[in-house]
């Protein structure tokens, strides 16, 4: 029982760290109507950054609020300089641009921290377990993303919900047009708004760091879980997201531990442990299809209610 | 008239054949192996050794100068296979050499094979190649997969361990080295887990999974930069002191230094350890610290220094005459060089038959870490597949 | 229309005269791997045709193509691996399994519009890949080499180079020849109408879905071809022939050739790989180049190399 507690908390947190990348997609999408395959472009460059500014002040929280301010500015560089033509164009051209983009961040990163990745250690004061429940010790480190990830969570939600430009940003993800004739600087709105999501991401990026890694093309694997549920939830729906994300965490990491286990029952340890993450992966992309044929607007869609 | 002309242009035709017949101008060596991404250490280490031993041989072999190429196979095995097969169209090279992974191996060997070039494989060891797979072309400077876990085995035997729990990555190599420990470990086997690779960076599932089922110990298997992860996981989860590990290529020089503490205590079974006395590893290790101040050579890099003096002896031998395959892989097969590890025998499958060390991690006053050879496990070990290779 | 010396059509020639006669060349000066290399460009041409179908002519931006080479590479690996080494069941075996996966894919994708088709047709395609890296018997992510080529009648030898680039420039050739026909055909005026305006065409009374369905396992079929090929090619087969960034690079040549024109994919096939090959020579970085390159292409190139040689466009 406590493995089953221990596996839901490990699929909650990465859920939430889903939900991080998943948030600024949908916000960018729902609102621009920007297909941006290099947001995990900017889910890596959060890492590096961390990574390098731990190096030099030799401080973790420091190092990670420089970070979130670097890939801030980074996010609004790259809307000024390249999102903004893109703006009104097809889809494909989006994701043409966007995927020039990902090669092209890949090899600035290359080129200035070079090929190895790097690694960001652990702050000795979360480098230790939690009693969570009785018999069940958890790593600090991974309750404290669990944490920081559920602030933020509210943080957006009073974002969207209750402030002036929340309400701006609800009113643009439904109709564009009618917020920028209203006389609302819809550019500077789409600047802010796409800083917002690349900060989140670089926060996801910067968070995973010390657990999972810090190396080039990071961003592609998990692009795809993000844009999955991103439509899993409904463009534009940061609700959704929430939602689709932690489901998305939960199969995922309860799929790869059961998995197996229950295909042992059937088949020798090698198939089962080959074929186990393949299914769990799957079974991700399965309830997207499901999704898209019963709902296509997603789970909670935000335009057209 | 005509006969002259006949002559003239059947000595024409001969002297255009000539390159083919003639001596070699240069060894053509093609190294392969992964030099970009979290892992690019290890390549750089091999490459760093090779260039090293090169230097110490004046950059010739049999007289004739050498020259490198050098491939990054990306940590994937269609990429590595690509650039095998570019190094042999393209490049024309006469040995190729390299090969980290077992994966990437295994893809790229068949069209080294189908064009008669020599392979000398400096680490990956998948036991395909020593059993039915062998060839007369293909070459091992390091060991086969599973023969470092089963010295592991028999080390856990001797410490009285009756369980175990295994845990290692899921590809061709990581599957070999739990079969490994397997096969010689006299006691139980009560759990196995293979981790999804090279993606998979957290343990948190598996660990949970062991401490659950209790074992005397865990075996784990983690090459690289998920080494480190293992062992600070590891840590985390508070098993290190309830539940001891034995590992195989987890600890190494150039993961130490980020495992730091979680290291210590934490035994490895290896067939070269960098402090082992005899004079040609003690020159190879002290001008790679002078040539690369604040880095320490590891095994994979002792493997590549020794696969550029296995080429060399060979191209001596047949004075450079390397298009008789078969003289060359005769001059091979003796290993007639003084390999770091203390000189060996090749076994009828190309690969070595050597001793294994028990490596472990220490700490001196300033804190500095080092590898130690702690005891000598077995010797003169054979890998269990070289009845199965046809090859006498 | 333009006359018969149009920069265009002299281009065209020019690069089809140069890849009949290049096997000759190679013979000439002994350089073995431009051979390789051709093969290789000619056969993801191939691929890139048939994504031209779907994506130029019929406006259906599949980001799953890549599968299908994967299907019909897989096809011919694992019937090779159970001992099947006859062409004569391999090939039609990796047609029948990609047309099947198409339909399926198809029937479900084309009931969605926009960035959902996108996302859905991703969805499928990372699936298949799932499916086949969890395949422990055929070497999941490690793939599977292929000992022996597909084996067909006595005078016809896979292993020759030489025979094998002819073979499968003449299977290109027809493919595009194919994609000719389909596009002039009263089907393919359907296909492009439906690109333009799905609402009209099917105010018209033509059951769009039909038809895009159709040409939609029209060109799984021809890519799963083209993957039957691509596994002989390289003796090997792996999971990562499909991950979703080889349909992008599928997607890219298309684009940069020129969407919706007959030679466009086979220019775009053969100006990023050559790119590829040429810079990464020079320049270990060279991705540095392609990146901003491929924006540039986007926001200024309309109509891809094809467009640049004349300004007449297709549909």
């Amino acid at each position: 029982m406590t493995l089953f507690i221990e596996q839901c908390l490990n699929g909650l947190q990465f859920g939430l760290l889903l939900f991080l990348l998943a948030a600024g997609l949908t916000l960018v999408f729902g609102i621009m109507d920007l297909v941006n395959l290099a947001h995990g472009s900017l889910y890596m460059l959060g890492a590096y950054f961390a990574a390098t500014f731990a190096a030099w002040t030799g401080s973790f929280v420091f190092a990670a609020v420089l970070a979130l301010a670097a890939t801030l500015v980074v996010g609004m560089a790259v809307e000024i300089i390249a999102m903004r033509r893109l703006y009104g164009r097809d889809h494909l051209d989006h994701v043409l641009a966007t995927f020039g983009l990902i090669l092209f961040f890949d090899e600035l990163v290359r080129l200035i921290w070079g090929p190895s990745g790097m690694s960001l250690p652990l702050p000795s004061w979360l480098n230790t377990s939690v009693r969570v429940l009785p018999g069940i010790d958890y790593s600090a480190y991974k309750l404290s993303i669990i944490i920081v990830s559920l602030a933020v969570a509210v943080f957006l939600y009073f974002l969207v919900m209750r402030t002036r430009i929340g309400m701006l940003i609800r009113a643009g993800a439904s109709n564009r047009e009618m917020v920028g004739a209203l006389g609302v600087n819809i550019k500077l709105l789409f600047t802010l708004v796409f800083g917002l999501g690349a900060a989140l991401a670089g926060l996801a990026g910067l968070m995973q760091a010390p657990i999972l890694t810090v190396q080039i093309g990071m961003g592609e694997n998990i692009l795809i879980l993000a844009f999955v549920i991103t439509v899993i939830g409904g463009i534009g729906s940061i609700r959704g997201a929430f939602v689709a994300a932690i489901l998305v965490g939960l199969i995922d990491t309860l799929g790869r531990a059961y998995f197996t286990d229950l295909l042992r029952l059937a088949f020798t340890k090698e198939t089962a442990a080959t074929a186990a993450p393949a299914l769990s992966s799957m079974l991700i992309y399965l309830l997207m299809a499901i999704v898209l044929v019963i709902k296509p607007e997603g789970l909670f869609s935000a335009s057209g209610k | 008239m005509r006969r002259t002309f006949l002559i003239a242009s059947a000595a024409a035709a001969v002297f255009a054949a000539m390159p083919a017949l003639a001596q070699q101008k240069t060894v053509k060596i093609g190294f392969i192996s992964t030099f970009s991404g979290p892992v690019a250490a290890m390549g750089n280490d091999m490459r760093n050794s090779f260039e090293l031993a090169l230097d110490h041989m004046g950059r010739k072999m049999g007289g004739l100068p050498v020259e490198v190429i050098y491939e990054d196979d990306t940590f994937k095995p269609e990429v590595g296979k690509q650039k095998t097969e570019k190094l042999i169209e393209s490049d024309k090279v006469d040995f190729l050499t390299g090969y980290i992974w077992s994966n990437v191996l295994l893809a790229s060997v068949k069209p080294a094979l189908d064009s008669k070039t020599f392979l000398i494989s400096a680490n990956a060891g998948p036991h395909q190649l020593a059993g039915e797979g062998c060839s007369p072309y293909f070459f091992s400077t390091s060991w086969q997969n599973d023969q470092t876990p089963q010295a592991m085995g028999l080390y856990m035997n001797q410490k009285g361990v009756k369980t175990v729990f295994l845990i290692g990555p899921n590809y061709a190599a990581g599957k070999d080295m739990l079969a490994g420990v397997a096969a010689t470990f006299k006691g139980k086997v009560i759990g196995q887990e293979l981790t999804k690779w090279p993606d998979q960076l957290d343990f948190s599932a598996e660990l949970a999974k062991a401490k659950d089922a209790k074992p005397d110990a865990i075996f784990v298997f983690y090459p690289g930069a998920a080494g480190a992860q293992f062992l600070n996981q590891y840590s985390q989860s508070g098993l290190k002191g309830q539940i001891p590990l034995y590992t195989a290529f987890t600890i190494d020089e150039l993961t130490l230094p980020r495992q730091k503490d979680t290291a210590l205590g934490v035994p490895g079974a290896q067939q070269w350890v960098n402090d082992l006395p005899n004079e040609t590893n003690k020159k190879f290790v002290s001008d790679y610290r002078k040539k690369h101040p604040g880095l320490s050579p590891t095994f994979y890099g002792a493997q590549s220094y020794d696969a550029a003096n296995l080429i060399a002896s060979a191209v001596a031998a047949t004075k450079g005459n390397l298009s008789d395959k078969a003289a060359v892989q005769k001059a091979m097969e003796k290993a007639d060089f003084k390999s770091v590890r203390g000189n060996f025998k090749y076994g009828n499958n190309h690969f070595p038959i050597q001793n294994f060390y028990l490596q472990e991690a220490v700490k001196d006053q300033e804190g500095n870490y080092a590898l130690k050879t702690v005891a000598t496990i077995v010797e003169n070990d054979q890998d269990r597949f070289h009845d199965k290779c046809p090859m006498k | 229309m333009s006359g018969w010396l149009s920069p265009r059509n002299i281009v065209t020639v020019t690069l089809l005269l140069a890849l009949v006669l290049l096997p000759v060349y190679v013979e000439l000066t002994g350089s073995r791997f431009l051979l390789t290399l051709f093969t290789r460009i000619i056969i993801l041409a191939m691929a890139a045709v048939s994504l031209n179908l779907i994506l130029g002519y019929g406006g259906m931006m599949s980001f799953g193509h890549a599968a299908y080479l994967g299907i019909g590479g897989y096809a011919v690996g694992m019937l090779a691996f159970e001992g099947v080494s006859s062409g004569f069941v391999q090939w039609p075996v990796a047609l029948l399994v990609s047309a099947l996966f198409a339909l399926l894919i198809g029937a479900l994708s084309l009931r969605t519009r926009g960035v959902y088709f996108i996302m859905i047709t991703l969805a499928f395609a990372q699936m298949t890949y799932y499916i086949v890296a969890g395949l422990a018997r055929y070497g999941g992510d490690d793939g599977l080499t292929i000992q022996d080529r597909s084996k067909f009648f006595a005078p016809v030898n896979l292993s020759n180079k030489m025979q094998f680039y002819y073979i499968c420039l003449t299977l290109l050739f027809a493919s595009i020849y194919l994609v000719w026909r389909i596009v002039n055909s009263r089907f393919g005026m359907v296909i492009q109408g439906a690109r333009s305006n799905d609402t009209r065409m099917r105010a018209i009374g033509f059951p769009t879905y039909r038809y895009k369905l159709t040409c939609f396992v029209i060109a799984g079929t021809l890519c799963g071809l083209a993957g039957a090929l691509l596994a002989n090619h390289t003796d090997f087969v792996s999971p990562a022939m499909m991950y979703w960034t080889r349909s992008g690079d599928l997607i890219i040549m298309v684009v940069l050739g020129g969407m919706g024109s007959i030679f466009g994919p086979l220019f775009g096939a053969v100006a990023l790989l050559i790119l590829e090959e040429v810079l990464s020579g020079i320049t270990e970085y060279w991705q540095i180049i392609l990146g901003p390159l491929l924006l540039l292409v986007v926001l200024f190139g309309r109509g891809g190399i094809d467009g640049l040689l004349g300004k007449v466009r297709h549909g």
